[in-house]
């Protein structure tokens, strides 16, 4: 492998491992307040890229416009999510509220190829984002610059949120305890669905950023990225947000340098994505950032 | 007080999902009123006077917008052509689902319980070769539309197609990359969860192995699967490995993003690939990107190669006011194609159809002559396309030797 | 005693059978490939049912087991000139080729490959709880589907297998479907049933009372997989043709969707809802094409026909945890009960 090769490969593996991170982030800000893995992410992330077509090729909106549109309503689908699917099922078993999550995302699914129907469609890009940069012979797409940026934005502030504000002490607390936290006097239904429009606001700003790199809208979309994104948060350490990052950077590098490496192998890509994930799970179940909690009898 | 609330967000989904879809579904029957009122009308005078004509195509799930592209090819057949040997046409449409299991049970349905004389399509191979045995045991001929693989037809007197197979398809790319680029050395990239992809990919090169002479002369086959997004790894790879040319056979929406983060990344080698392609998304996706890529594929609206298709294009654009794609003018071919073995048969008994449809030779279809082989395979000439100024263009038409 | 009610219970499945063979005398073909598909589905989700149902742990990844059981036992009941049609791309493993054996023992065969691998599998993730485990067999099942994807001597990849002799019959689904019923209700009753359902109620007590937890979770997916396994021969041999999209996800959440209506656990709710559910999913069709009510037509919406089933499956956890059935049993003596309380209220 030349050197150029080498870079080229770097800096694919950075882009796409930035995308991972900025999905994983929402993803594991859900499963650290609810325990729960939100199968419906992936498909909220969804909803948001098609909005901002519609908003931008039926309605005519200027493109950043549809983009607040975008995460305006993919936020709100997101609470509706929780107070339909999963808050009714808050003290039931976790299995029950694992199927229901199921189901929401299988709903959303079809109820989206229902309404944008199977064909795919193609984000608008505005000619800016179209770019390509050439760096030492190695070729950028400039938005391959912004996603990281973006990324690390959006960690700077959530942290922010959840460190220094009351709202955030408060998730902290609902995480640990919902009971307690409700003696304390938190509205634990407010912070959850607080939690729930954050993290699928962080949801819509990935699809954007998804659309603006991978222009190719079907209804499928959501659901490797949302696999992907949840390997991501298990990486790092699930409920961890500085953890989803690192994990969404490490999957990302990982899947490329193993092509880049192995390039008969090139078929088994998701595989790998996988057994990762199960490395993980079985020798460090709380990922590389989290902390062990031990099994509440 | 929750469940209400729950019930509210159900109320209100269903209700957005139904007013969203009923805009277009109030507006289409005013447009087809022809078709539907058709049978009723006919329904008093005769109930058994009619001829069915099964369709199952995939309307839902991955490659919905395959089925969607041939219904419309069946639909305008109806409309020209309502009629055989004085009896009016019943076309039952049924949904396979993009899915094999569904494919078969959607086909038992038609042979079965709507009792058709004939069955159309499906768009995919691997849908067709899932109703294959059962039409087989019913003894109701099928005539695939843009199904290419070998194995729909192999070993199965029952099942026809319009289209050209795969294997043609892959001689006839490997030798526009030998003859017309004199490329030396292709790497492939293909789908590989894709059995159309896989099967071209096989074809194209074999050919190629036997044109250059050389056993390396594919320097590497690098897969992806279908859904993928993300094909930098596999592109840079085939960049450090300079080919001539790259034949990547796979579905449009993949290989739109594909050629893009392939120019992207300042590839330079012309892509080649086949009629799965063609469909306007490709384009919408793939942008400037695409420009210059080229493809095998059935039929041109530039080029029209019979009379017939003149009268499709015509009546396509009259409805559509756009060019048909070529899938949809293969799915119009195998119902004319039906039309035509029941008047030749003279007779609407699947068995008489059968028998007719096996002995087709120089049938005029919009997506050129076509002449069923023993394995009832079409033996047809492929169009040869590229994309210039955002367009499919009409390179030329190459004959089977 | 049990006499009587062995008799009475022979009695039934002599009707049943009766009633089968009736039925796949005078059905048309589309009804009997139905009837099929519920057979399996019985057999399908009553193998998901000791896993999710008994034992309480969360398993998605049934849709790799029942590749397994298809691919293998597809492979071993074709003829050489079918495999040699079939494996046009890359030419079929050498040791396979040659090989044929009946339907009976392919299916066998399928079936413990598939318990094999899914032991071997299941083994280190059982400590894993609820959603980790869901997820990791969730991932095992999608590396099972990129593995055949990828190994195309082996099964020929994408291409699939295709012209397979339909062996399946109504007599093959519904005698396992029977066979499969008999064997849960023994396997609830035996002591490995008991503490199946021990670890589910409370995991810690169940070890605490000397259960050995690795072990009888292992029983279980083990036993699941087997079913699974035959299960996915058997539609294989319906189908007459098998490819590694067929056993996407889509396929586990059916599967999941007949455990959830018919009531996690029941033996009895999981036969009914399989049957429900494989009828309505066809009948629903109609949802997906045009709906003619007469004074008007609806153009029909695709997809609606799964919309309404992710619907469903939400209505039910929600509203009705424990589905149709809860953990309730049809047994001999509720139908007993049921009778005498009938004959009661006609005097």
């Amino acid at each position: 492998m030349s050197i150029n090769t080498f870079f080229q490969h770097l800096s694919n593996g950075l882009a796409l491992g930035s995308l991972y991170a900025l999905i994983a982030i929402g993803y594991t800000m859900v499963y650290g307040i609810l325990r729960l893995i939100n199968f419906a992410h992936g498909e909220i992330f969804m909803i948001s890229t098609y909005v901002v077509f519609y908003g931008v090729s039926i309605f005519y909106l200027p493109w950043w416009v549809s983009i607040i549109v975008a995460i305006v309503i993919t936020g709100l689908l997101g609470i509706i999510v929780e107070r339909a699917a999963y808050r009714p099922l808050r003290n039931s078993p976790r299995i029950s509220v694992m199927i229901s999550a199921i189901g929401a995302s299988f709903l959303i699914q079809n109820l989206a190829i229902v309404i944008f129907g199977g064909r795919p469609k193609s984000f608008p890009i505005p000619d800016y984002f179209n770019t390509v940069i050439q760096v030492q012979g190695v070729s950028v797409p400039i938005v391959n610059f912004f996603i990281p940026v973006i990324t690390l934005v959006a960690l700077v502030i959530l942290i922010y949120i959840i460190e220094k504000t009351k709202t955030g002490m408060a998730m902290r607390a609902v995480s640990r305890d919902y009971e307690t936290a409700r003696l304390m006097g938190i509205s634990v239904d407010n912070i959850v669905s607080i939690t729930f429009g954050l993290g699928s606001l962080m949801a819509a700003i990935g699809g954007v950023m998804w659309g603006l790199k991978y222009p190719n809208l079907i209804p499928l979309i959501g659901l490797m990225p949302g696999l992907k994104a949840f390997i991501a948060a298990v990486i790092g350490g699930i409920g961890n947000i500085k953890g989803a990052v690192l994990g969404g950077f490490l999957l990302g590098m990982t899947e490329i340098m193993i092509i880049a490496s192995l390039p008969n192998v090139t078929g088994y890509r998701d595989a790998f994505a996988f057994i990762l994930l199960i490395g993980i799970l079985i020798y460090k179940p709380s990922g590389l950032l989290g902390q062990d909690i031990g099994e509440k009898v | 007080m929750k469940r209400i609330t729950f019930l509210l967000v159900l109320i209100l989904i269903l209700s957005l999902a139904l007013t969203a879809c009923s805009a277009p579904a109030a507006e289409e029957p005013a447009g087809e009123e022809p078709v539907a009122e058709e049978p009723a009308a006919e329904e008093p005078t005769g109930e058994t006077e009619e001829v069915v004509f099964g369709v199952f195509e995939p309307l839902t799930g991955a490659y919905a917008a395959g089925g969607a592209m041939e219904l419309e090819g069946i639909e305008l057949a109806q409309e020209l052509y309502p009629e055989v040997l004085g009896m009016p046409i019943r076309v039952v449409v049924v949904d396979n689902k993009s899915d094999k299991v569904e494919s078969a049970n959607a086909a038992t349905k038609l042979v079965d319980q709507e009792k058709v004389n004939v069955v159309l399509g499906s768009w995919g191979s691997s849908f067709s070769m899932a109703a294959g045995p059962i039409v087989e045991e019913a003894g109701i001929p099928a005539i695939g539309t843009s199904c290419t693989s070998p194995l729909v037809t192999l070993g199965n007197d029952y099942y026809f197609r319009v289209t050209f197979i795969d294997s043609f398809q892959g001689v006839v790319m490997a030798n526009y990359a030998y003859d017309v680029l004199g490329a030396e050395e292709v790497v492939i990239i293909q789908d590989i969860s894709n059995d159309y992809a896989v099967g071209l990919a096989k074809f194209f090169k074999d050919e190629f192995i036997r044109l250059t002479g050389n056993e390396d002369s594919i320097v590497s086959i690098a897969s992806y699967n279908t859904g993928d997004q993300d094909f930098t790894a596999q592109l840079t790879n085939i960049k450090a490995m300079n080919p001539d040319a790259i034949f990547a056979p796979g579905g449009y929406s993949e290989t739109a993003m594909l050629v893009k983060q392939a120019k992207e990344l300042g590839l330079e080698a012309p892509f080649l690939g086949g009629d799965a392609w063609e469909a306007a998304e490709f384009i919408e996706i793939g942008g400037e990107a695409v420009e210059g890529v080229v493809f095998s594929t059935f039929f041109d609206a530039a080029a029209p190669l019979t009379p017939e298709s003149e009268i499709f294009i015509n009546a396509y654009r009259e409805k559509y006011g756009e060019d048909p794609a070529s899938v949809t003018a293969l799915a119009y071919d195998a119902y004319i194609l039906a039309i035509d073995a029941i008047e030749r048969a003279g007779s609407t008994d699947p068995e008489a159809i059968r028998d007719a449809l096996a002995e087709t030779v120089g049938f005029d279809g919009a997506a050129g002559v076509v002449t069923l082989d023993e394995n009832g395979d079409a033996v047809k000439n492929a169009v040869i396309k590229t994309v210039e100024n955002g367009e499919f263009t009409y390179l030329t038409t190459i004959s089977p030797k | 005693m049990i006499d009587k009610k062995n008799i009475i219970r022979l009695g039934l499945i002599l009707l049943v059978l009766a009633v089968l063979t009736i039925l796949n005398n005078t059905m048309g073909k589309y009804e009997i490939r139905i009837l099929n598909l519920a057979g399996i589905y019985i057999i399908l989700g009553l193998s998901l049912n000791v896993i999710n149902g008994f034992t309480g742990l969360f398993s998605l990844g049934h849709a790799g087991f029942m590749a397994i059981g298809a691919y293998t036992s597809s492979l071993l009941t074709m003829s050489v000139i079918q495999k040699e049609s079939n494996f046009f791309v890359e030419p079929i493993v050498p040791w396979l080729a040659n090989v044929q054996i009946g339907f009976l023992p392919a299916l066998l065969f399928g079936g413990i490959l598939a318990a094999v691998l899914g032991a071997m599998i299941a083994a280190p993730i059982l400590k894993l709880t609820d959603d980790y485990l869901a997820i990791a067999t969730l991932g095992f099942s999608e590396i099972i589907r990129v593995i055949f994807t990828n190994t195309q001597s082996l099964t020929n990849g994408a291409l699939g297998i295709k012209g397979l002799t339909r062996y399946t019959t109504v007599h093959y689904t519904w005698g396992i479907a029977i066979l499969t019923i008999l064997f849960m209700f023994s396997l609830r009753k035996s002591s490995y049933g008991k503490a199946l359902m021990a670890i589910r109620e409370d995991q810690t007590a169940a070890e605490a009372m000397g259960i050995n937890l690795f072990k009888h979770k292992l029983l279980a997916f083990t036993i699941g997989s087997f079913f699974a396994g035959i299960g996915g021969g058997l539609l294989a041999h319906l189908m007459g043709t098998i490819d590694p999209l067929m056993f996407r996800f889509l396929l586990t959440f059916n599967v999941l969707l007949i455990v959830v209506l018919g009531g996690i656990g029941s033996i009895s709710g999981t036969v009914i809802s399989a049957i429900v559910v494989t009828i309505m999913l066809e009948w629903l069709r109609f949802l997906d094409g045009v709906i003619d009510l007469g004074f008007m037509t609806i153009q029909g919406i695709p997809g609606l026909r799964m919309v309404l089933f992710s619907l469903l499956l939400m209505v039910v956890i929600i509203f009705k945890q424990n589905g149709l059935m809860g953990r309730d049993e049809i047994t001999i003596d509720s139908l007993g009960g049921f009778f005498a309380r009938f004959r009661k209220k006609e005097a």
